[in-house]
């Protein structure tokens, strides 16, 4: 166990935050701390540039009264958790059969040239990375990828072009 | 005939509404069971008549699975819906979230009266903010109506639903890799027995469905088990999504009667998306071997036509593949997928996949050897039937069906380091 003050996460992230943290763990039995620790996780990531560090998950880990071994587990083992600086936007695409069968090598190819960059990398002003993922459950809209929590499908480079514009990317 | 079960609300503006779904005669089921008291084995037996099998993947009858419940049992039970759509090709559950959330909540709400579980998890992909929204504004609109709840319209009976989410982990789909996730933990599929039904989510029984396994119920106790059942063919009732993608023109989820001929549905998504033929589709999930145009042009679309051809149905998820598509390829981001998302407990499934892999991505940079060949499927059979849950078989099962309809085209690499299709197309 740990012998840090369980109150410190409050102090890290908003309240709103805690808030939300609340309201997830309400949502499983009182005399079970674990349930919770995904749902924390992402809020934490999302209050701290995308990225999870040590200090992170182990204020996670005694706020729900858990052992940090716990917490790093979970943040190791799901794809969606980032245990290192990424950018503030990160893309999700897909390349995974349908989407591949659609072109996805073209929008991967694309996307790399437009933002210098190839995937699992990040851009050198922190604002962009590129991740591949697996069938995100979209291949009806084949080729498509994800940013900011919004799926975009039926990808073409121009329609590319236009979500980096809308995220803000001017290269 | 189509959009009768699941996409039912489709036609309808905003078809998530509570009252999009009233006015197609939604939680009228519900509220006549919480009136009625209707006993828990009528409702059973009528799922067993209408042949309802499970959409996650493995088909197992959904009203088999509801008896073996320990409902007598006291203490805590759960009902959790499988949400995770993870398989590839797969996103019918999404649409279901998204389009029709409130037949799920009915499902399962009736799901929990059955087998006497008061609470409920419905277990979302991490990934499903769009369906996560919809499913969180339809609870509320349940719970506002009365819906669900403690002593639910002062029927005794008492029903809570919590939405949850995972964070990216296709394993997760495995139901007790799922139940493992939902108690926040990392998603390893779990020793079976105990079965879920026996020593379930926080060790008490419980009973997992698909989202399309639980958003049927409604429909099928409105009609009856036997509408449901001549909706399709015997052994294979009702209707089922196809969730058809690839080289098609009309990508989409369809939903219509088991046991349609394979073509009759090629030509209800617009037939092909360019001038080139069929060549081959991949009929149920990247788990499913793939079969050639000649044989899925004479079949029907049902767990026993599927199955006597060697592949399955699997999730529904329909991959068309046209003329030129190299299966080398195809194979090799198959064996890629299941080497990425293999959790890593048991040796044959994460040694063997990675294996695959490895040997596949050789041949693609024509580096391959003709024992390869021979390899891929020793491993394939050696990692089948060996591990904890079936992702090892999901990895092992296409990789015979790429080698069985298309070895000529990996020796074809192997041997000139060129993609046939290439050859073939520059020979014509
Ligand atoms: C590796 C793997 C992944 C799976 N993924 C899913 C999934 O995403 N959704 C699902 O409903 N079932 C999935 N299943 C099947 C579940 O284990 C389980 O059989 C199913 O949820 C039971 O529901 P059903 O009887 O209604 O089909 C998966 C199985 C395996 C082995
Ligand atoms: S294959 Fe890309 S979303 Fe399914």
């Amino acid at each position: 166990m740990s012998s840090e003050d369980p109150k410190r996460l409050t102090t890290m992230i908003s309240a709103k935050a805690i808030e939300e943290i609340e309201h997830w763990r309400s949502k499983y039995p009182a005399d079970r701390k674990r349930p919770p620790i995904i749902a924390a996780l992402k809020v934490v990531q999302a209050e701290n540039e995308n990225w999870l560090s040590e200090e992170h998950m182990k204020a996670v880990a005694d706020y729900l009264d858990v052992p940090h071994i716990a917490v790093f587990e979970v943040a190791t083992f799901y794809t969606m958790f980032h245990l290192k600086p990424v950018g503030k936007n990160v893309i999700s695409v897909c390349t995974n059969l349908s989407c591949m069968m659609c072109g996805s090598d073209k929008i991967v190819e694309h996307l790399q040239s437009r933002l210098g960059i190839k995937l699992g990398e990040t851009t050198s002003d922190g604002q962009f990375s590129l991740k591949e993922v697996e069938c995100m459950a979209a291949c009806g809209g084949a080729p498509m990828l994800e940013a900011s929590e919004i799926y975009h499908e039926n990808l073409t480079p121009e329609k590319v072009d236009s979500i980096l514009n809308d995220l803000g990317w001017e290269a | 005939m189509a959009n009768e079960v699941c996409f039912r609300t489709m036609h309808l503006d905003e078809p998530w509404t509570l009252e999009a779904y009233k006015s197609v005669g939604g939680y009228k089921v519900w509220r006549d069971i919480l009136k009625n008291k209707t006993p828990a084995n009528d409702i059973i037996e009528q799922l067993k008549t209408s042949a309802l099998r499970g959409r996650g993947g493995a088909g197992f009858p959904t009203g088999l699975k509801w008896s073996f419940m320990p409902r007598g049992m006291p203490g805590q039970k759960y009902v959790v819906c499988n949400s995770d759509e993870g398989e590839p090709g797969t996103f019918k559950d999404r649409d279901i979230l998204r389009f029709n959330p409130h037949q799920l909540i009915e499902g399962m709400a009736i799901g929990g009266y059955v087998m006497t579980a008061t609470v409920g998890y419905n277990y979302m992909r991490g990934e499903f903010y769009e369906p996560f929204a919809r499913m969180e504004q339809a609870l509320k609109e349940a719970y506002d109506e009365g819906l669900l709840g403690k002593n639910i319209l002062d029927s005794g009976i008492d029903f809570d639903l919590y939405n949850h989410m995972g964070a990216g982990a296709y394993i997760c789909g495995e139901e007790t890799a799922l139940i493992e996730s939902l108690e926040g933990k990392k998603g390893q599929p779990r020793f079976k027995p105990p079965f879920p039904a026996n020593y379930g989510v926080f060790g008490r029984p419980t009973n997992v469905n698909n989202t399309e396994s639980y958003a049927s119920v409604p429909v099928i106790l409105q009609h009856g088990g036997q509408w449901f059942l001549d909706l399709g063919i015997p052994n294979n009732g009702g209707t089922k999504i196809f969730s058809v993608s690839g080289h098609i023109k009309q990508p989409g989820n369809y939903e219509v009667a088991m046991g349609m001929p394979f073509k009759d549905l090629l030509q209800q998504c617009g037939g092909m998306r360019g001038d080139k033929p069929l060549k081959a589709v991949i009929p149920g999930g990247s788990s499913s071997p793939v079969l050639p145009a000649s044989v899925m042009m004479d079949i029907t679309m049902d767990y026993d036509a599927i199955g006597k051809a060697g592949s399955m149905v699997g999730s529904g998820a329909v991959m068309v593949i046209e003329e030129g598509t190299c299966m080398v390829e195809l194979a090799a981001r198959t064996a890629h997928f299941y080497y990425e998302e293999s959790c890593g407990q048991c040796t044959p499934c994460r040694e063997g996949t990675g294996w695959m892999s490895r040997v596949l991505h050789r041949i693609l940079d024509g580096e391959g050897k003709i024992e390869d060949l021979d390899n891929l499927q020793d491993i394939a059979d050696n990692i089948m039937g060996r591990t904890i849950c079936a992702l090892g078989d999901a990895a092992a099962m296409p990789m015979g069906g790429f080698l069985k309809h298309y070895k000529h085209e990996f020796e074809h690499m192997i041997r000139t380091g060129r993609r046939w299709v290439d050859d073939q197309q520059n020979a014509a």
